[in-house]
């Protein structure tokens, strides 16, 4: 049993890397990755943000969302699948709202180094990326809850990563043309050749 | 009309969500490697992108500032799940190979960033022209790339043999790594510096400069 949710813990981070095989988060990640601390600042955030959202998310698919789901409420033929992305999208704002709230509150110095980072999460696409796959997949609520601490951290792992990249890159002459956004652009195209070399691996 | 003209045509070229902006390259780049599945990718995004700038711009004086992301986002939300069952009774096959990234439209940075940026300060036409330069803007790259990487990678264009492949007793040896997801990075990487090489304004002052060497260069007093 353990050996399986680390072989999904594994699969998510370094296989399936949501940045870097499925493109996912990717505006966040081409505009915030020119320092290490901001990089690692929303890291740390996605991988929180997951961990919370995903498993939630999988618990109101299983119990009201999907085909008869509402069977403990009396009703044993309802099927709310096409309000999905929409409760989705909602739940993810509410826990980011909460969240920043309670970061506010209770831990003061997290709140400071996360707090430009959080309201940007909503509308990454990471975030609601990992529910919709964990919906595609039948994730159960343990696998669920794996699966959105490994993608955290592989999403994690590679911002840091291209931000590490991007830093030595200043001491390079690249063309004109290609400051910036071009040679960002170029420099994730390699990692994810690194990344697609993890693809044989099988577990 | 030259406005209209104006708002329609500057996105495609002049302020290109993708090239310049950096936005909604999320769902962009996983979903070029065949023409058809990329063309119905495009038409989806420009029609949720310009109905959603007529709507919100439509009601853009009844939003209470407050919560106006909260009433973006549903309106941007009910538009996807319509264009995302649409595609599912019609089109089962490529709703397939979209997966999840017609979902993502929803959080497809074009889609807000115009709500917020045009929509709500401008009228319904107006705005409607707006999305629709923008889809297009967006459209225009993603063709590109799916052109490049069909044709140079497989060999076909909308499945149809178009360079006849080695396997198939041609004489194309196909590219697979155009059929590489990554190899989207790099087209990108080389358009955006085309677009720059032509457009000279959109380049980036280097955040650092190298100082000169101290030495003569071979380029003489230079």
């Amino acid at each position: 049993m353990f050996e399986h949710y680390l072989n999904l813990f594994i699969t998510a981070v370094f296989i399936e890397n949501i940045a870097l095989t499925f493109f996912l988060g990717m505006c966040t990640f081409l505009a915030i990755s020119k320092k290490i601390s901001a990089a690692i600042g929303l890291g740390i955030t996605v991988v929180v943000v997951l961990t919370i959202t995903v498993p939630v998310n999988n618990l109101i698919y299983t119990y009201v969302l999907k085909e008869g789901a509402l069977a403990w409420a009396g009703i044993p033929d309802s099927n709310l699948k096409f309000v999905a992305l929409i409760s989705y999208i909602g739940i993810i704002a509410a826990i980011v709202q909460i969240l920043e709230m309670f970061l506010d509150k209770y831990i003061p110095v997290l709140y400071n180094a996360l707090g430009v980072f959080l309201p940007l999460i909503t509308v990454n696409c990471a975030i609601l990326g990992a529910s919709l796959f964990m919906q595609e997949r039948n994730y159960q609520f343990i696998e669920s809850v794996v699966y959105g601490f490994g993608a955290g951290t592989g999403w994690a792992l590679a911002i840091i990563a291209l931000a590490g990249i991007t830093e030595r890159l200043k001491y390079a002459d690249i063309p004109d043309g290609l400051q910036g956004l071009g040679i960002t652009f170029i420099t994730v195209g390699l990692m994810c050749f690194g990344f697609l070399s993890f693809g044989g691996i099988s577990l | 009309m030259s406005k209209a003209r104006e708002v329609l045509l500057t996105p495609i070229f002049n302020e290109n969500p993708i090239a310049l902006q950096i936005l909604g390259i999320c769902s962009a780049l996983a979903v070029t490697s065949n023409l058809y599945v990329t063309l119905i990718m495009c038409a989806a995004l420009t029609i949720v992108v310009s109905c959603s700038n007529l709507i919100i711009s439509l009601i853009r004086n009844h939003i209470p500032t407050n919560i106006r992301i909260i009433v973006q986002m549903t309106i941007i939300a009910s538009l996807v799940i319509l264009v995302d069952e649409l595609l599912k009774a019609y089109d089962y096959e490529s709703s397939k190979t979209l997966s999840v990234f017609v979902g993502l439209i929803i959080t497809n940075c074009i889609v807000m960033g115009r709500a917020e940026a045009f929509a709500m300060k401008n009228g319904p036409l107006m705005s409607f022209l707006d999305g629709l330069g923008n889809g297009l803007g967006y459209s225009i790259i993603l063709i590109f790339l799916a052109v490049v990487r069909e044709l140079f990678g497989a060999g076909s264009l909308f499945g149809i043999e178009i360079l006849p492949l080695v396997q198939n007793g041609g004489w194309y040896v196909g590219n697979n790594f155009l059929l590489l997801p990554a190899s989207s990075f790099f087209i990108i990487g080389l358009l955006i510096w085309a677009l720059r090489a032509w457009k000279s304004d959109q380049v980036e002052v280097p955040q650092f400069t190298i100082a000169k060497n101290s030495l003569k260069s071979e380029k003489g007093a230079a």
